[in-house]
C-alpha cells in the first residue's frame, strides 16, 4: 500500500445523549471501519435507525466522534477546530435527502449556490459567474439564479443542491439519500447526472441509501450497516449478487422487483429462508 | 408582490399606521401644537367648556385638556417605548443564543424565563413602587424585564425549529462561520414574527402603564399622562363624562391601532392571501353525471367518469382528477400506480368519502357493493364504512390518535356497533392476533408512541379488519416502512386477502409492490388513467409511452439468484 | 404519572423558594430606616434604634430572610409595620373576594372560549370570521378601559348593577352576584378573546390530522370524533393558554377591584404599596406566586392526563 485512501474511518464510535436527565447515552455507531477511494463511489445501505446517516454526519463534522479516527487524504479530521473545519469545505461537500428543507426557502437560488464560494472568500461578481456555470452544469437555465426554491420541482431542487455541492470542486461528496424523495423517473435522471459528474471531475461519493437497487446502480464498493455496525462490505457486484451475511440476503430478498414472475420466485425464497423472522 | 405592497393593500393596516403616526407626531410636536401649559391650573376655568385656543376645554382643576392630552402622549408613549426597548434588548439576543447554541445557556435562561413568567406583572410593579417610590421610568424598566420572556420564547422557539433545518447544516458544511449563518439564515426567519410581536407588546405595555397611572401609583402626579387623566375623569364621571372621553379615546385608539397593525403586518409578512376577497357565494354542488356505456360494472367497487375538484381561494374550482374508470371485483387486488401529484390518493379518498376540506367529487359515479356513494347521506356512509369498505393509510404513526391507547382506539368502533365492553375487548385482541401480533394484551394497553412503526401499521390493518369488510382501500401501505418490514406487511396483506376473499384497491408508486401483490393495475398520470390491464402485460409490455418511461426508470434488477 | 406529578411539584417548590429569596433581597435593598419613617423625623434616636431592633430590621438580610422563611413555612407571614396586623390574617380576609373573582372569570372564560373556538373551528366560514374579529377587538382595548366603559353603561347610565361595593356570599347570594357580575364580565372579555383564538386554531389543527380522517373511515360519526378525539387533543394547547392568562388576570384584578371598590387582594396591594409596608407586600407577592405555581401545576397535570406523551417531559 503506497498511498492513503481519500477517506478512511477507523473504529468510529458516536453516542447520542440519552433523553432526559441522567439517562445513559445511546450508542449509535459501534466502531465503524470504512474506506472511500478517490474518484469512486462507496455505497452505504441500511434501514432506519441503522446509523447510516450518522456516519455521513460524523464525516461532515455535524456530530461529535466519541472514539476512533477519520482521515481525509491522510490527515485526521475527526477533531478539528471550527476554523480548520471550515477550511475543509473546499474538499468535502454534501447533498441531503430532502430537497425541500436543504434550501433556504427565503433566499434566491443563486444566493444559496454562492454560499460555499463566500465561505472561500470569493467576491460576489466572480461568484455570480461561477453560479451561472454551475446551473448550466446541472441542466438548469442561468435565469434560475434569481428565483426562489419554491418555484422548482423536487427534482430541480435536488439539481440545485448538487450544484451547491460542486461549487468549489470538492474531492468527496457525502450523498445522504439524495434520490429517496424523488419520483421514479426523476430519480433515474438525477443518478445519471451524479455519474456524469463523477466521470468529468473525478469526485468521490459516500452514497448513503436504504435502497439496494440504487446503491448497486451507482456504487463501486458497497457496505451494509445494521444497528451501528457494518455487517458486510465488498464490491457492488459481490455484495448484491453473492451476499455472505444473512441480513444482506434478507434485505435483497425483501425488496420486490417489478416483474411478477421473478417476484413470485423471490417471495418464495424469502418465505423459505426468513419466514417467522421479525425485524 | 412584496410584503410592503401587500401591506398597502390592507385598508385597516394603513389606517392603523396613520393613527399611530398622528399620535406619535402629536406627542413629538406637543409644544408647537398648543401654548397652554399642561399643569397651569386656573380655578375659575374648572370644568370650563372649549373656547378659542383651548379646543377641548378644561379639567376639574382648570387645566387645558388638549395640552394635557398631547403632553400626556409624550409620557405615556415614552414609557411604553422604554419598556419595549428593555424587553427587546434582553429578550431577543438571549432567545437567539439559547435557541442557536442550546446547552447550558438554554437551560439556565429558559429556567429564568419560567421564573419571570410566574410573576404577576401588576403585583410586582406595585411592590417595586413601594421600594423605589413613585418613579414611572424605573417602573417601565421593570415592566420591560417582565415583558422580555415574550420575545425570548418567540425567538427561541423559531430558532430551535430552524436549527434542525438541513439548509443550516448545508451552510455549515459550506464553511460559513456561525455569525454569518445567524445573519444569513436565522435573522431572516425571526424578523417578521419579531415585528408583529413588537406591536402586540407595545399595546400591552401601553395598557399596563396607563393602568398603573390610573390607580395612581405611577408618577407622583406632576406628569400628565392618559392614565392619570382617566383617573381624574372617573372621579367626576357623573358631573363631566367628557373628562374621561378624550384620554379614553386616545388610549383606546392607540392601543387598537397597535393590535390591528400587528394583525395587518402578520398578513403582509407571512404572505397570507388577503388579495381578492374570498367569494362568499356557495358553489354549485352539482355533480356531472357519469357516462355509462352499458358495460357491466364490478359488483364490489365500480368507478365511472370520476372527477374530483378543489375550491380555490378566489372561489372557483379546479379539477384534479378527470374521468377515471376503475373496477374491483371481490377477491381481486387492483393496483393504482402513479407519481406524486397524479391524483391516485384523491381517487382513493373519493371512494371512502374522506376528501379533505375544499375537495369534492364533481362528476361521475362510484358504487360500493351496489350502493351509489356520490351524494350519500351520513348514516348510510357509516353503515358502509363499518361493514363493507375499510382503509389502510400510508403513515402508520400519524394515523393513530396519540392521546388514546391502542385498545381504546380499536374497541371504539366495535362498541359503536352495540357490542359489550368485554366482548369488544376480546374481539380487539383477536384482531391483533390475526395480524400476527404476539402479545396483544400488552399492545392493547400501549399508547401509539410506545410501539414501532411496523407494529403501528399492523394495528391499523387490524382496525381495518374490525368490521369484516369486503373491500379494502390501501393507500401506500408500506411506503413509510423499512424494506424488511415492508416484506412482512405485504405478506400479511396477501394472507388476509386470501383468507377473507377481500377485494383490494392498492395505491402505490412502487412497481415492485404492484408485481408482488396485484392482479391488475391502472396507471395514473396528471389526474387521468392512461393504461389498465393485467400486471404481467402492463409491466411486461407497456402500451402507453408514460407507462413505458416508468418501467424503464426501474433500475437494473438485482442479480441475486432466488434459489440457493 | 405519579413521578411526573412529583417532579412538577418539586420544580414548583423550587421556583417559589427562589422567587421568595430574590424578592426578599430586592425589597430589603434600599436602606430602610423603617422606624424613622414610622415614628417621624422628631423621634429620639434611641427609640428609633429600639423600634428597628423590635422589628428585626437591624439584622443582616440573610438572617432576616431565614427567619422569615422559617415562619412562612409554618404559615406565619409576619406582622404589618404600620397596622401591627398579622399579614396572614389580613390576606386571608381579602382572599375570598379575589378568589371568587378569579374562579368566576376562569369558569366563564373556559366555557365561552371553548364554545366559540369549537364553533369557529368546526363551522369555519362566517362563524370563523366573526370569532376572529371578536378576538382582535377584545385584545385591542386595554382591559381597564373596557371596564370603565362597562361601568359607565351598565352601572352609571342604566343602573342595572351597583357601580361600587361588595356583598359577601355568606350575607346574600343575590347581592353577591349583583356585585361580582360586572367585574367578572369585564375581566373575562380579554381572556375570552385570547383563549377562544387558541381553541379555534387547536381545533382546526386537530381536524387536519391524519388520524381524524382515519377515524372517519372507520364509520365513527362526526359528532363522536369531535367530542372524544378532537376535543381531547385540542384541550392541551387551550389549557396552556388558560393557565398563562391567569397571571395576567391577577394584574387585571388589581385594576378591576380598584374601579369597583371590591375589598380584595388587589385593592389591598394598592393601599399597602403606597405606604411601603414591606412585610405585607412580601406576603401578598408570595401568596400570588404560590397561586400561579399551583395553577401551572394543575394545568401540567391536566395536560399529562390528556396527553400521555407529555408525561415524559
Amino acid at each position: 500500500m503506497t498511498t492513503s485512501p481519500l477517506l478512511r474511518l477507523d473504529r468510529v464510535r458516536v453516542n447520542f445523549p440519552g433523553k432526559g436527565w441522567r439517562a445513559a447515552p445511546t450508542e449509535v455507531l459501534k466502531g465503524v471501519d470504512l474506506v472511500v477511494e478517490a474518484g469512486q463511489t462507496h455505497g452505504l445501505v441500511g434501514e432506519s435507525g441503522s446509523g447510516k446517516t450518522t456516519i455521513g454526519r460524523a464525516v461532515l463534522g455535524l456530530v461529535p466522534v466519541a472514539a476512533g479516527t477519520i482521515h481525509l487524504d491522510g490527515s485526521p479530521i475527526h477533531a478539528l477546530t471550527s476554523r480548520r473545519r471550515r477550511a475543509l469545505s473546499r474538499d468535502l461537500q454534501v447533498i441531503f435527502q430532502d430537497p425541500y428543507t436543504s434550501l433556504n426557502p427565503a433566499r434566491p437560488v443563486g444566493d444559496t449556490l454562492a454560499e460555499p464560494l463566500y465561505g472561500q472568500g470569493q467576491r460576489p461578481r466572480e461568484a455570480r459567474q461561477r453560479v451561472a456555470g454551475l446551473l448550466e452544469r446541472v441542466g438548469l437555465p442561468a435565469g434560475a439564479m434569481d428565483r426562489l426554491p419554491r418555484e422548482f420541482s423536487g427534482g430541480q431542487r435536488q439539481r440545485i443542491a448538487i450544484a451547491r455541492a460542486l461549487a468549489i470542486g470538492p474531492r468527496l461528496i457525502v450523498c445522504d439519500e439524495p434520490v429517496s424523495a424523488l419520483d421514479l423517473t426523476t430519480q433515474r435522471t438525477v443518478l445519471d447526472l451524479l455519474q456524469e459528474i463523477q466521470r468529468d471531475t473525478g469526485v468521490a461519493y459516500l452514497f448513503i441509501s436504504h435502497d439496494l437497487a440504487v446503491v448497486r446502480h451507482i456504487s463501486h464498493v458497497v457496505s451494509v450497516i445494521r444497528h451501528g455496525e457494518i455487517v458486510e462490505s465488498g464490491t457492488a457486484e459481490q455484495v448484491t449478487a453473492e451476499p455472505k451475511h444473512p441480513y444482506t440476503r434478507r434485505l435483497l430478498l425483501s425488496a420486490p422487483v417489478a416483474d411478477p414472475q421473478r417476484q413470485r420466485l423471490r417471495r418464495a425464497a424469502y418465505e423459505r429462508e426468513f419466514a417467522g423472522e421479525r425485524s | 408582490m412584496n410584503a410592503w405592497h401587500r401591506f398597502l393593500r390592507n385598508p385597516l393596516g394603513v389606517l392603523s399606521a396613520l393613527v399611530l403616526l398622528v399620535v406619535i407626531g402629536a406627542a413629538l410636536a406637543a409644544p408647537l401644537l398648543t401654548d397652554a401649559r399642561p399643569d397651569a391650573a386656573v380655578l375659575r376655568d374648572a370644568f370650563g367648556a372649549a373656547r378659542d385656543g383651548h379646543p377641548l376645554g378644561f379639567d376639574s382643576a382648570g387645566r387645558d385638556i388638549f395640552s394635557r392630552l398631547v403632553h400626556g402622549a409624550r409620557n405615556t408613549l415614552g414609557g411604553a417605548v422604554l419598556a419595549l426597548a428593555v424587553a427587546v434588548a434582553l429578550g431577543i439576543p438571549a432567545g437567539l443564543l439559547a435557541g442557536y447554541a442550546g446547552r447550558w445557556f438554554d437551560a439556565v435562561s429558559s429556567w429564568l424565563v419560567n421564573l419571570v413568567m410566574a410573576l404577576p406583572a401588576m403585583i410586582v410593579l406595585l411592590a417595586s413602587r413601594a421600594v423605589l417610590g413613585p418613579t414611572v421610568w424605573a417602573l417601565m424598566i421593570i415592566l420591560g424585564v417582565l415583558a422580555a420572556p415574550s420575545f425570548f420564547r418567540l425567538v427561541r422557539g423559531i430558532v430551535v425549529n430552524v436549527r434542525g433545518e438541513l439548509y443550516l447544516d448545508a451552510a455549515r458544511v459550506a464553511g460559513l462561520p456561525a455569525w454569518r449563518i445567524i445573519t444569513r439564515h436565522v435573522l431572516v426567519v425571526v424578523r417578521a414574527p419579531i415585528i408583529i410581536q413588537l406591536a402586540l407588546v407595545a399595546g400591552v405595555a401601553l395598557g399596563l402603564q396607563a393602568g398603573l397611572e390610573f390607580i395612581g401609583v405611577g408618577s407622583s402626579g406632576s406628569l400628565p399622562t392618559w392614565g392619570a387623566m382617566l383617573n381624574e375623569g372617573f372621579q367626576y364621571v357623573q358631573r363631566a363624562p367628557r373628562l374621561m372621553l378624550w384620554p379614553g379615546l386616545a388610549l383606546g385608539l392607540t392601543s387598537a391601532a397597535l393590535v390591528l397593525l400587528a394583525s395587518a403586518l402578520r398578513d403582509a409578512l407571512e404572505d397570507r392571501a388577503t388579495g381578492p376577497r374570498q367569494a362568499r357565494r356557495r358553489l354549485p354542488a352539482d355533480v356531472r353525471p357519469a357516462r355509462l356505456d352499458g358495460e357491466p360494472r364490478a359488483a364490489l367497487l365500480s368507478v365511472r367518469s370520476l372527477a374530483v375538484s378543489y375550491r380555490l381561494p378566489d372561489g372557483s374550482e379546479r379539477e384534479v382528477v378527470h374521468d377515471v374508470d376503475l373496477d374491483v371485483e371481490p377477491g381481486r387486488i387492483v393496483g393504482l400506480v402513479g407519481e406524486s401529484g397524479s391524483g391516485k390518493t384523491q381517487t382513493a379518498f373519493s371512494i371512502l368519502g374522506i376528501l379533505p376540506e375544499g375537495g369534492r367529487v364533481s362528476g361521475g359515479s362510484i358504487t360500493v357493493d351496489g350502493t351509489e356513494v356520490v351524494g350519500l347521506g351520513a348514516r348510510d356512509w357509516r353503515r358502509l364504512r363499518t361493514s363493507v369498505v375499510a382503509y389502510v393509510p400510508q403513515e402508520p404513526m400519524s394515523n393513530l390518535d396519540p392521546s388514546f391507547t391502542i385498545g381504546s382506539q380499536l374497541i371504539e368502533p366495535i362498541r359503536a356497533a352495540g357490542v359489550s365492553r368485554a366482548a369488544a375487548r376480546q374481539r380487539a385482541a383477536d384482531l391483533l392476533r390475526a395480524v400476527e401480533i404476539r402479545d396483544p394484551d400488552r399492545v392493547l394497553r400501549s399508547y401509539p408512541h410506545q410501539i414501532s412503526g411496523g407494529m403501528a401499521q399492523r394495528v391499523l390493518i387490524a382496525a381495518a379488519m374490525a368490521g369484516d369488510p369486503r373491500l379494502l382501500i390501501a393507500d401506500e401501505p408500506t411506503t413509510a416502512l423499512d424494506v424488511t418490514v415492508q416484506a412482512e406487511i405485504l405478506a400479511l396483506l396477501r394472507r388476509l386477502q386470501r383468507e377473507r376473499g377481500l377485494g383490494v384497491l392498492l395505491v402505490t408508486h412502487n412497481l415492485g409492490v404492484v408485481a408482488d401483490l396485484c392482479d391488475t393495475v391502472a396507471v395514473m398520470r396528471q389526474g387521468r388513467i392512461v393504461e389498465t390491464g393485467p400486471v404481467a402485460e402492463v409491466l411486461g409490455a407497456p402500451r402507453h409511452d408514460y407507462t413505458r418511461s416508468l418501467v424503464d426508470a426501474v433500475l437494473d434488477e438485482l442479480p441475486l439468484t432466488e434459489s440457493r | 404519572m405519579l413521578g411526573f406529578v412529583l417532579r412538577r411539584t418539586g420544580a414548583g417548590v423550587l421556583l417559589v423558594l427562589v422567587i421568595s429569596f430574590v424578592t426578599y433581597l430586592l425589597l430589603s435593598l434600599p436602606d430602610n430606616d423603617v422606624a424613622r419613617s414610622l415614628l417621624g423625623p422628631d423621634a429620639p434616636a434611641e427609640l428609633v434604634a429600639a423600634t428597628n431592633a423590635e422589628l428585626g430590621v437591624d439584622r443582616p438580610v440573610l438572617v432576616q430572610y431565614a427567619d422569615w422563611l422559617a415562619h412562612a413555612a409554618r404559615g406565619d407571614l409576619g406582622t404589618s409595620w404600620f397596622t401591627s396586623e398579622n399579614v396572614g390574617t389580613a390576606i386571608a380576609g381579602r382572599l375570598p373576594v379575589t378568589l371568587s373573582l378569579m374562579l368566576g372569570v376562569t369558569l366563564v372564560t373556559a366555557v365561552v372560549s371553548f364554545a366559540l373556538g369549537i364553533w369557529a373551528g368546526v363551522r369555519r366560514g362566517a362563524a370563523d370570521r366573526l370569532v376572529q374579529i371578536l378576538g382582535v377587538l377584545g385584545y385591542a382595548l386595554p382591559g381597564f378601559l373596557v371596564t370603565l366603559v362597562i361601568v359607565l353603561v351598565f352601572a352609571v347610565r342604566l343602573g342595572w348593577f351597583p357601580a361600587i361595593g361588595y356583598i359577601p356570599l355568606t350575607e346574600s347570594a343575590g347581592g353577591w352576584l349583583s356585585t361580582v357580575t360586572l367585574p367578572i364580565v369585564s375581566l373575562s372579555i380579554g381572556a375570552v378573546a385570547g383563549t377562544s383564538q387558541q381553541v379555534r386554531s387547536a381545533v382546526i389543527e386537530v381536524l387536519r390530522q391524519d388520524y381524524v380522517r382515519t377515524l372517519r373511515s372507520r364509520g365513527l360519526s362526526r359528532r363522536s370524533i369531535l367530542v372524544k378525539h378532537v376535543l381531547r387533543n385540542a384541550s392541551a394547547p387551550a389549557l396552556t393558554v388558560l393557565g398563562m392568562q391567569f397571571v395576567g388576570l391577577l394584574g387585571g384584578a388589581v385594576l378591576v377591584e380598584q374601579i369597583f371598590g371590591l375589598p380584595g387582594l388587589g385593592s389591598m396591594a394598592v393601599t399597602y404599596t403606597t405606604r411601603g409596608d414591606i412585610p405585607v407586600i412580601m406576603g401578598m407577592l408570595m401568596v400570588t406566586v404560590v397561586g400561579v405555581v399551583l395553577v401551572n401545576l394543575a394545568v401540567d397535570v391536566a395536560i399529562g392526563v390528556l396527553n400521555p406523551k407529555a408525561r415524559r417531559a
